[in-house]
């Protein structure tokens, strides 16, 4: 079959070189970092062979950080500075934590997001998360024998936007250039989709470490187009383990553990529900501080009986999912299975049930959502594939703001498309009013109180006219990240408020910077050089992506617009010999206000030649 | 950008502007469309164009949800035209859509009350088929007579028949989680 034709995009600087891009599961659990190395997607393990990273960090006095195996070993002597499964804590607050005192650590309630008290000192989720980034680049970096110049990094697709925005605040306070942020099954799709040629409708469902979510997706011709999803983002693999540790303490009769002995449990429980994957009864013995022996035997109907309502707790979303994209069990071609859990045979026997067909489990499940991100990170990265393809996702929640009476006004309904926005016009309440607070929610429920709050910001400045006269237009836009910005403005007097969606749960540029200059991985001086290195880049990607337009959309140009563009060129030129960052920066960002209209027209030109050719090869 | 605003959405897509439509044309269309601006394509190129490219890739994926939709794709074309279709403000309707309103209504409850997911989906079936038919009388409306008041009143009887669908899926979704 024939595969759209697509305009030639945005051309890159340097369309010889490769360059080196990565993919990155961030995981609940385990997190992995895969790379395209001549054409295909792999993996990238550490020097002992391991491809898992395990998703675990210990924070010792003194500052120091140890990541991945060697912090996992320590986590049942030294539980309260062994930070596992951070993922769950991304972007909420200690409200939001259900099970928080069965955890062993020391919670600190801070306003937006919860911190941790660690031996060195309060970290918080975004700062333990980058942690576990850092570690993954270094490990790429050192295979890949160079510095990365981007990454796409998986969320997942339930994930709400503070969550979103927490986890790209990580990436960016551990040095890395976001390509984008993936949606987890998404990137399961586009590494199953790919290398099986897969047309029709599938199924991604995927239960993670501590995330649930399922993905319905149109595979056409090159296009994935996500057609709907949902999820659950407090349901995974942990809470399998959880109920097994609950069953522990029940049948041993056990009260009011040490953190040791509880991280200790859940360990073993943990290893429990990997055992029964393959055999059908297994022992779990342990030694409490105290001395108190344990041992069990479970078995795998005692398991089943005790997880049972976790496993229909994941066919909900499923039936929501399927209502949204309005398709029945038989339409769908096959179910694509991701994530360690649903090696569990009784999910996979509900899953069959449900769709009556067995799932897809040709692939490893915990790699495949790393290498859909790698392959993804490889075109944005400038590298072309063989293969044109494109990726069309969905919002997995609505958007909207609070109005009278404590209810919410939906304004983006979920599974739109992405990129998309949408205005809305409010209005006064009482005569003579110049103040409006807007409330940003996210979530399917009425009452604002079951959304959750993603900011508060106040327009002012309205005009005071008679109740019902300001026209206040609200517009918000979700970018291909997925992420969220607002803007107001009152329409008659042109009165304008824009907020990035995060003050309640990101992090400020101003935070970001302070964390880097604190981390003592970074010197000043190294700062300042890898500034301006970074502004020349950007310049000379620039001039060369310009001069490259003018040669070939030149004709959309007047000779006065021509000439008024090569001017700024030349200026960018010589702020480039001049090697000092901030004139570098304003010149980079006078030529982008200066082609910006041209930009434009070249864009509606590739439009119509994208259907000239689409109506072309339909003859 | 003067250039793309300035054309609407049917022109976009390359489609003649009324309200029948093939439906496949435009999802083909909205592909290609979609495919050309997304960011995607222009993660390594300049703000001027990632910008851009963000805020035309924004614009086709309205253009589609708007054609996509026949109580959308009608509303735009009365506003195309200079109608305002008065969903918010006008409330009068004929008496025996009222009166078949509040049936639905009554249907709806009694099934939600009595936890019966398949009357649910049955209402919504039957709902889907009803309106169906009005959109058929939408498109003589619109296309062949052309008359636009007329089609004011059924565009707000859509927006009822939306409604109540949106009801039942609510009470369905209850009902399940």
């Amino acid at each position: 079959m024939a595969l759209l034709q697509i305009a030639e995009p945005g051309l890159s600087a340097a369309p010889h070189q490769h360059r080196l891009a990565v993919g990155i599961d961030l995981g609940t659990t385990n997190s992995l970092v895969a790379t395209v190395r001549s054409g295909s997607a792999t993996v990238l393990a550490d020097a002992f062979g391991r491809s898992l990273l395990p998703s675990v960090v210990r924070y010792q006095e003194g500052g120091r950080v140890t990541v991945g195996h060697d912090a996992q070993r320590e986590q049942n002597h030294d539980p309260h500075n062994t930070i596992t499964s951070v993922k769950r804590f991304m972007g909420r607050g200690l409200s939001d934590i259900k099970d928080a005192g069965s955890l062993p650590y020391r919670f600190v309630d801070a306003p937006g997001m919860v911190q941790l008290h660690t031996a060195a000192g309060v970290k918080s989720p975004v700062e333990v998360s980058a942690d576990i980034l850092r570690a993954l680049t270094q490990r790429a970096e050192a295979a890949l024998g160079g510095e990365l110049t981007g990454a796409v990094i998986t969320v997942p697709a339930y994930f709400d936007d503070a969550q979103r925005q927490a986890t790209k605040d990580a990436a960016r306070l551990a040095g890395l250039t976001v390509l984008r942020l993936l949606n987890e099954p998404t990137a399961a799709a586009i590494a199953y989709g790919l290398d099986n040629g897969a047309e029709g409708t599938y199924v991604v469902y995927d239960l993670g470490g501590g995330t649930f979510d399922i993905s319905i997706l149109k595979l056409t011709r090159g296009v994935f187009e996500v057609l709907s999803t949902s999820g659950d983002s407090a349901l995974g693999g942990d809470d399998f383990d959880h109920r097994v540790y609950c069953w522990i303490l029940e049948q041993a009769d056990l009260h009011g553990l040490s953190a040791q002995d509880t991280r200790l449990l859940l360990t073993r429980a943990r290893e429990a529900k990997e055992a029964l994957t393959e055999h059908s009864d297994t022992r779990i013995t342990a030694i409490l501080s105290d001395g108190h022996a344990i041992d069990l035997t479970l078995d795998q109907d005692t398991f089943r009986q005790i997880t049972k309502t976790l496993v229909d707790k994941t066919l909900l979303p499923v039936r929501k999912a399927m209502r949204d994209a309005d398709i029945s069990a038989d339409e769908v071609k096959g179910v694509v299975m991701v994530g360690g859990a649903t090696r569990m045979p009784h999910i996979q026997k509900a899953v069959a049930d449900f769709f009556g067909q067995p799932p897809l489990t040709n692939l490893d499940p915990d790699k495949v959502v790393a290498l859909g991100a790698a392959i993804q990170a490889n075109v944005l990265a400038g590298n072309k594939g063989e293969d044109e393809w494109l990726l069309l996702d969905v919002i997995p929640l609505s958007l909207g703001i609070e109005t009278m009476g404590g209810l919410t006004e939906k304004i983006i309904p979920r599974n739109s498309t992405i990129p998309v926005a949408r205005a809305q016009e409010f209005t006064t309440f009482k005569d003579g009013q110049t103040a409006m607070s807007i409330h940003v929610l996210q979530g399917e429920r009425e009452l604002v109180a079951d959304c959750r709050s993603l900011a508060q910001f106040v327009l002012r400045g309205i005009p005071p006219m008679v109740a019902g006269a300001a026209r206040i237009r609200i517009t918000f836009q979700v970018d291909a990240d997925g992420l969220l910005a607002v803007s107001a403005r009152e329409m008659t007097s042109g009165v304008e408020a824009s907020i990035e969606v995060k003050p309640s749960y990101g992090l400020s540029d101003d935070a970001i910077s302070q964390m880097l200059s604190d981390s003592l991985a970074h010197v000043q001086d190294d700062i300042e050089a890898r500034k301006l290195r970074e502004a020349i880049v950007d310049a000379d990607s620039l001039r060369d992506a310009t001069l490259a337009a003018l040669r070939i959309d030149g004709d959309l140009l007047t000779a006065e617009e021509t000439s008024a563009i090569q001017q700024v060129l030349q200026q960018l030129e010589q702020a480039i010999a001049s090697q000092t960052t901030l004139q570098v920066n304003q010149a980079t960002h006078r030529l982008n206000k200066a082609t910006e209209d041209f930009a434009a027209r070249r864009m509606d030109r590739n439009i119509q030649r994208a259907l000239k050719g689409q109506k072309i090869s339909e003859l | 950008m003067t250039t793309e605003f300035s054309r609407d959405f049917f022109q976009l897509f390359g489609l003649s502007r009324r309200f029948a439509l093939d439906s496949q044309q435009l999802e083909q269309s909205w592909r290609a469309a979609a495919a050309a601006v997304h960011p995607d394509r222009y993660a390594s190129s300049p703000d001027a164009e990632k910008r851009m490219a963000l805020m035309q890739a924004t614009q086709v994926n309205e253009a589609y949800q708007t054609l996509k939709s026949p109580l959308r794709r009608a509303r735009y074309l009365l506003s195309l035209q200079g109608v305002d279709t008065q969903e918010e403000t006008n409330t009068s309707m004929p008496l025996d859509f009222l009166m078949a309103q509040m049936e639905w209504r009554e249907s709806i409850e009694e099934a939600r009350d009595s936890s019966d997911v398949d009357a649910l989906e049955a209402l919504s079936s039957r709902l889907r088929s009803d309106k169906r038919a009005l959109e058929a009388e939408l498109g003589e409306a619109l296309d062949r007579a052309a008359d636009l008041d007329a089609a004011a009143v059924m565009v707000r009887k859509l927006r009822f028949l939306e409604k109540l669908d949106q009801e039942i899926g609510d009470a369905i979704e209850t009902l399940l989680g």
